[in-house]
């Protein structure tokens, strides 16, 4: 970590994968996990002759992730041919934006350990994904190789921060944000293990107090929200253990290696290009128009942080509870559909989210949280029956347990499994008879003043009622008649 | 020798039969074409089969239109799904398409018959098919001359009976110059009129699909049937596409036709300049009226045209490294296989222009050379514009000199200058057409080009086709015995 001495400074470029049906350019399917180059034409394939065509889909996703991160979206913007050598890459160059992106200029407000952030987005644009290589050993040595170009043309947004991020848990705050964000307008899955997010990180100490930059390196392969923390924390220590020994940090690319927890330098062979950009004559420049431009900000949903804002004032949340749902569409959504149904109790509900439901479901898997057994309304079902007196929380947390295993709604189970609670005042009325009688001792020692003796009377008539009691009726009764005895 | 239009009118009255057209265009290449060179491939099976189709239509009295059973030739730059495309190229020796060029499929869905794929400069650099890596071809009026270039094989094949019309690409001039040095029509639409899709790409901005024909009722037919938006090319123009053979009134009268003074100087053939000024008078005689007009950046086309074309074929070529398809030399690690791939793939004249390229897009030197070659393009652009607020086409020759000889311009830029006429229109994407328009002392063909506004090719064919009814030059054809 850096100590006292620097200050560090980062800024991310992320590649979203769009959740489009198709491919950039070309009409290819872009489902995960298909066989080898079982999803490629023609066009992707980089064939002689084969043309590119915009993908509309993708530029409209684009402009609403644009417009949710207050980006200028260019009125005209321009697609761009970047040249190098790989063979993942069938035509040698990428179609990519390069001098008129697509849009420029906008900001993401992140939650920090010292309140919100503003951290300033520099441009976003529209490319193709390369494919995927296979080969045995290192690229200069392997004795084969074989290419996949299944994900060859996938759509990809570039989104460039600006180097506002100040630590490595900063800039995991940053990619957690921005997947939201994304996620939220439905324009990624969001998915890290699987590609559709992928992140490089430009990292650069400074002695504290300097306003210049200091010499930055490239980080490249932060596949997870850990891998970035992690090899940001490698590189700052990495760094400043140079800058203490008085080494100068050299202006490179460093690839993450997950396994060894370091990064290391990538042969200057890998990354040395000189890229010839020059704009991509088989297309003609994307003029957006302003009333489109409109209709696609119509289109953009609640953001997380309008969503966090709302769950604040509307459920009463404290606010982390409200960030911590917020962060997840599926979460925020299945928290909306449950106060729908049940609406008295937002915050019993968002109770039993974050308890019961977080322990059977990872909060940042979006997909798991959406086919979670238990429906929204169905966990709304099982806090009403709690509120109106019907069962208790501690029967409660059997219900919710059989309704993980059943899919049954909670009202269901109780009155087939008889789980009501006893609320009856003559038959709560003898089983507290029963415990006072059976417990001089806690009697004399209520009466001698120590009230928490009522207490173990209370625990004595819920043992007796297998649960089903009415914990509040038991207590009442229970003062009532000690006081009367 | 008969045109598209004779052939296709015979099959409707039973005068014809497409197979046995067929078979006769099929017997003459083979009894000829070892002397002309214009075929790289000849699909006799397939042009067979469809002429079976064809004549199976025409006796159901129900032909797809008028190009049903036209014996047609296609530049080996247009891909054919399963049939061997090599772009004139060592590095696509062995290539075969999965799938058809869209003018392929719009050529099939109209009936023509495919003869074969003809020869070309490799990867269409050149301006004499001398630079095919396979092949000779032979200028069918003098067979120790070149066909003109890149479009080599197409010209010859049309001007030697091989074929009643071909397609080829003009990037430069590629289409209208070898119809000028073998006396036939060659027509370069509006850039976008025709798609480009699975067109090997040279020069992605200044690549047109072109027709070659005997003369311009078959121009006409061909254009007629290709043009027309395509989803599959971005570039593609969206615009309605007129009946070009109704456009053939046959008069010109009241047509403003500009003649550039800088089209006619120093460089030019003395013969090619006495032929191109009587025919403008022929249209003159016929109603027209002729004016001088100026395009002063005349002067710097080639020069841009040498950097944007290269800069773009730099990067289409990029995708030829032995690692999907085509041509693979073996080497020590991946990055020596490329570089053998290429080294042994690719002829001299395609290296000069990729090394070219690379040179013209590197950091540093962006905007001098491709950044500054765009601008003056614009400039080009306008001069155009400007002349065409006064006239409806502009009259030229096509090129400054008649047929070369096989290795006489072995200087790259001698062979690059004789694309001067023809450059500015490909650079400005206006529709130009190369007519015959007579013949030197030697007997070596001659063409009037005329160039007109964009997307009014309608124009342009009534302008050529008047001049075409008027002269006997489209009459006339070399004899190959
Ligand atoms: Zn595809």
């Amino acid at each position: 970590m850096a100590d006292g001495k620097y200050e560090t400074v980062i800024g991310l470029e992320v590649h979203a994968q769009l959740a489009t049906r198709s491919k950039m350019f070309c009409g290819c399917p872009t489902g995960f996990g298909a066989p080898p180059n079982s999803q490629t034409c023609p066009i992707c394939q980089g064939m002689p002759g084969v043309l590119p065509v915009v993908n509309r889909t993708a530029v409209e996703y684009a402009v609403r992730t644009a417009l949710a991160f207050g980006l200028r979206v260019n009125p005209a913007c321009r697609f761009a041919r970047k040249h190098y050598y790989y063979p993942d890459m069938p035509k040698n160059y990428q179609i990519s934006q390069y001098e008129e992106p697509l849009a420029e200029e906008g900001a993401l407000d992140v939650e920090g350990p010292d309140g919100l952030r503003r951290i300033g987005i520099q441009r976003l644009h529209l490319e193709e994904d390369v494919g995927k290589l296979v080969h045995e050993g290192d690229f200069g040595t392997a004795q084969s190789s074989l290419v996949d170009y299944n994900r060859s043309g996938m759509p990809l947004m570039e989104t460039v921060s600006r180097p506002d991020l100040r630590s490595p848990e900063d800039a995991a705050a940053y990619l957690r944000a921005f997947r939201a964000v994304l996620v939220a307008l439905g324009v990624c899955d969001g998915n890290m293990e699987e590609g559709s997010l992928r992140c490089d990180a430009n990292v650069s100490l400074r002695p504290r107090g300097a306003t210049e930059l200091g010499v930055k390196v490239e980080i490249k392969n932060l596949n997870s929200f850990r891998n970035v923390q992690r090899a940001l924390e490698f590189e700052v220590k990495r760094q400043s253990a140079a800058l203490d020994k008085g080494e100068r940090i050299v202006q490179e690319t460093r690839l993450y290696d997950a396994d060894r927890g370091a990064t290391r330098s990538m042969r200057s062979k890998e990354y040395a290009h000189d890229y010839r950009y020059f704009p991509e004559p088989d297309l003609v420049p994307l003029k957006l128009d302003r009333a489109w431009i409109e209709q696609q900000r119509a289109a953009i949903p609640e953001l997380p942080r309008a969503r966090r804002e709302r769950f604040v004032v509307q459920y009463g949340l404290p606010p982390s509870d409200a960030s911590l749902l917020a962060q997840s569409r599926a979460l925020a959504d299945y928290c909306d559909r449950a106060v729908r149904v049940y609406a008295q109790n937002p915050k019993g509900i968002v109770n039993w989210i974050t308890s019961e439901v977080l322990r059977e479901v990872d909060a940042a898997d979006e997909v798991a949280v959406t086919n979670f057994q238990i429906p929204p309304e169905n966990l709304a079902g099982l806090v009403k029956l709690i509120d109106d007196g019907t069962i208790s929380g501690k029967i409660a947390k059997d219900v919710f347990a059989r309704m993980l295993t059943s899919g049954e709604d909670a009202a269901t189970i109780v009155k087939r499994e008889g789980l009501t609670q006893m609320a009856d005042p003559g038959a709560l009325g003898s089983l507290v008879d029963q415990a006072i009688a059976g417990n001089p001792k806690a009697v004399a020692d209520f009466k001698a003043g120590k009230t928490a003796a009522a207490k173990a009377l209370v625990g004595q008539v819920m043992k007796a009622s297998g649960g089903k009691a009415n914990p509040a009726m038991v207590d009442r009764l229970v003062q009532e008649k000690l006081s009367r005895s | 020798m008969r045109t598209i239009h004779e052939l296709t009118t015979a099959f409707a009255k039973g005068d014809a039969s497409p197979v046995a057209v067929a078979e006769e265009y099929l017997a003459r290449i083979g009894a000829l074409d070892a002397k002309v060179g214009a075929y790289l491939t000849v699909t006799r099976d397939e042009a067979l089969a469809a002429a079976r189709a064809a004549e199976a239509r025409y006796r159901a009295r129900a032909p797809l239109g008028p190009l049903d059973g036209a014996p047609i030739a296609l530049k080996d730059v247009f891909c054919t799904r399963g049939v061997r495309t090599t772009s004139g190229s060592r590095i696509l020796d062995t290539y075969v398409p999965p799938y058809d060029a869209t003018i392929v499929a719009r050529l099939k869905a109209a009936g023509a018959v495919i003869l074969g794929k003809t020869n070309m400069d490799e990867f269409a650099m050149g301006s004499s098919t001398e630079h095919s890596a396979f092949q000779l071809t032979r200028n069918p009026w003098d067979l120790a001359r070149v066909p003109g270039g890149s479009s080599g094989g197409s010209a010859a094949a049309v001007a030697g009976g091989l074929a009643a019309g071909s397609f080829g690409t003009d990037t430069g001039g590629s289409v209208r110059q070898p119809a000028a040095f073998c006396g036939v029509v060659g027509m370069k639409p509006t850039y976008g009129r025709i798609s480009r899709y699975g067109l090997i790409a040279f020069a992605s901005s200044l690549d047109h699909v072109a027709p070659l024909t005997l003369d311009i009722v078959d121009t006409a037919l061909l254009l007629g049937a290709t043009a027309g938006h395509d989803p599959l090319d971005a570039t593609s123009v969206d615009a309605p596409v007129p009946d070009y053979v109704a456009a053939l009134t046959g008069s010109v009268k009241g047509l403003r036709v500009g003649v550039p003074d800088e089209y006619f100087g120093e460089g030019l053939d003395p013969e090619i300049d006495r032929a191109v000024r009587v025919a403008i008078d022929r249209l003159r005689d016929l109603g027209a009226s002729v004016e001088r007009v100026s395009l002063p950046t005349t002067e710097y086309g080639v020069a841009t045209y040498y950097i944007v074309a290269p800069a773009e074929a730099s990067s289409n070529l990029a995708r030829y490294d032995g690692v999907k398809y085509g041509l693979r030399v073996p080497g020590k690690d991946l990055i020596d296989m490329v570089s053998r791939t290429r080294a042994a793939g690719f002829g001299a004249e395609v290296k000069r222009r990729v090394m070219l390229g690379t040179y013209a897009l590197s950091t540093g030197y962006y905007d001098a050379y491709y950044g500054q070659a765009q601008r003056v393009r614009t400039l080009v652009r306008r001069d155009f514009e400007k002349a065409f607020e006064r006239v409806d086409v502009l009259a030229t020759p096509t090129t400054p000199s008649v047929a070369f000889k096989h290795g006489e311009k072995a200087d790259p830029l001698a062979m690059y200058m004789n694309d001067v006429y023809t450059i500015p229109a490909s650079m400005t994407g206006l529709p130009a057409i190369s007519v015959p328009c007579g013949f030197n002392a030697a007997g070596l063909p001659i063409g009037l080009q005329l160039i007109g506004r964009t997307l009014d090719e309608a124009t342009l064919l009534r302008a050529a086709h008047a001049y075409e009814q008027a002269t006997p030059w489209h009459a006339k054809r070399p004899s190959l015995g």
